[in-house]
């Protein structure tokens, strides 16, 4: 069994059924996005058990126990969440089709910031915190791409969720 | 995806027997190996998921870092004694892939990664000796400005796409390996073959045979190292050139050095003959630059990837030069 935003689900018994492919095909979960299917786009990326992670290379039957979070899991009984509101509130999408994986990444991305996690840009690995400024931001979301441009308000929206969740 | 089964290895002895089966394949974060089931260029009749094994990561006794081969990229990259003894290893993996990535990928499955040779990935309509050996290499004469200057043969020219790799390979990095016939150990330089003739052979692994664990040995001077990547984006792209370093300088004197080379070549260069061109010698721009030249001497560039031998000079020059103050 797996948890996808809370609800059980049975697991798929032929093991190529991607974790995307679950989602998207199985139950109906069409909020997360296939862009590319081969891990350079990141409009797939969920959360499980807390870590971004891609679901178009997931093979759904090895996360058996794990619990899943998609886009659906964050607006909670119909509210936005905050990241979702700074996204419409800063023009972060033209298209759309890159901001599930864009907000669940930016989720994700700023649970590693608040655990030390470094990036390639962090000057002192051995910091213990490390502030989010915009060259951080930008590093640590390359794994999402978009391909309207819509970076700027991106980068601002993330950049106000991060503040006020910090 | 061709037809397979899937099974959790629950120990080692169990994913050894599980994975003594024909055409049986280990999987770690399926961040490479699921996309290559996907292209039908891997076709497993049997997956033995090795995630549930040791992800430990331990600081022992004797100064070395012996890291369980199921750990994640990430976890790594995080862990306070790399970011404080071997800095080199945390800036290569945090240069590789992208966050998503990292949180999947495991230690063991980085190394066993396959190449990015786009004529690798064309199923349809390339030829490539690592799909089919003896079949003939279209990156010889084609698009080849990625493709590697060092180590490679007139079968194949396919780059090494790791960036911990090289990190580790700099470290002098010992892969500690079970199969049916027991446990040993091979240092991470030894564990990637150069093509030659049989490019579709990439390691020195038996059959079976799974990687449990990565042993980074005591290097008091590795707390001085780093690693530059250079690449045709910013972030999230495989490296063009990238150099890992470590060095032991009095203020005058390289007393001790390690150098590798990703982006370049045939598996993770160890560039020994730069090393040796530079123990012992005074830190200036010019010996940086003679060591570089002593590396790169053997490079054989193609058609479009010449302008690798002068980068890749460029950068060992400019690292060197972070590392010690020196005026590159």
């Amino acid at each position: 069994m797996i948890r996808i935003n809370g609800s059980a689900a049975r697991l798929p018994d032929d093991p190529r059924v991607s974790l995307l492919d679950l989602l998207r095909e199985r139950l109906q979960l069409s909020g997360t996005k296939k862009g590319c299917d081969q891990g350079a786009c990141g409009a797939c990326t969920v959360l499980v058990d807390g870590q971004r992670i891609l679901s178009c290379l997931a093979l759904a039957v090895q996360y058996d126990g794990c619990s899943v979070t998609t886009i659906e899991g964050l607006a909670a009984d119909g509210a936005l969440h905050p990241l979702q509101r700074a996204f419409v509130e800063h023009d972060g999408l033209q298209c759309g089709y890159c901001t599930p994986g864009q907000i669940c990444s930016a989720v994700g991305m700023v649970e590693e910031v608040r655990r030390g996690v470094p990036s390639l840009v962090t000057s002192d690995l051995c910091a213990e915190t490390i502030a989010l400024t915009h060259d951080e931001l930008r590093e640590r979301m390359s794994g999402n791409l978009c391909r309207c441009g819509a970076y700027n308000g991106i980068v601002d929206a993330i950049a106000e969720y991060a503040e006020t969740a910090r | 995806m061709i037809p397979f089964t899937y099974t959790r290895a629950a120990s080692v002895s169990d994913a050894i027997r599980l994975g003594a089966a024909t055409q049986a394949k280990y999987l770690g974060g399926g961040t490479n190996l699921v996309d290559l089931l996907r292209e039908t260029i891997e076709q497993p009749s049997s997956l033995v998921d090795v995630t549930g094994l040791s992800n430990t990561i331990e600081e022992r006794s004797d100064g070395s870092l012996m890291i369980g081969a199921a750990a994640h990229n990430t976890a790594v990259a995080e862990h306070p004694a790399v970011r404080r003894r071997y800095p080199v290893l945390a800036r290569a993996i945090l240069a590789g892939a992208s966050a998503q990535v990292r949180n999947m990928a495991t230690v063991g499955g980085n190394l066993l990664q396959r190449t990015r040779c786009t004529y690798f990935y064309d199923n349809d309509s390339a030829r490539c000796n690592k799909r089919e050996p003896g079949r003939g290499c279209d990156a010889l004469d084609g698009f080849n400005r990625t493709h590697a200057i060092l180590g490679t043969s007139s079968a194949c020219v396919a780059t090494h796409p790791s960036d911990m790799c090289v990190a580790l390979a700099a470290l002098g990095a010992v892969v500690h390996l079970t199969g049916a016939k027991g446990a040993r150990t091979v240092p991470l330089t030894g564990l990637h073959r150069l093509p030659g003739e049989r490019p579709d052979v990439e390691t020195e692994l038996e059959p079976g045979e799974l990687i449990t664990a990565v042993e980074v040995p005591a290097l008091s001077f590795a707390a001085r190292s780093t690693y530059r990547k250079v690449r045709d984006r910013a972030s999230y792209a495989f490296a063009i050139v990238a150099v890992a370093a470590a060095i032991e300088f009095d203020g005058a004197t390289v007393t001790d050095v390690r150098l590798a080379l990703g982006g370049v070549a045939t598996k993770p260069w160890r560039a020994w003959a730069a090393e040796a061109a530079l123990k012992g010698k005074p830190a200036t721009a010019e010996n940086f630059r003679a060591a570089a030249a002593a590396e790169l001497a053997g490079a054989k560039p193609l058609r479009d990837n010449g302008f690798k031998v002068q980068l890749a000079k460029r950068t060992i020059v400019a690292v060197l030069a972070e590392l010690t103050g020196v005026q590159g």
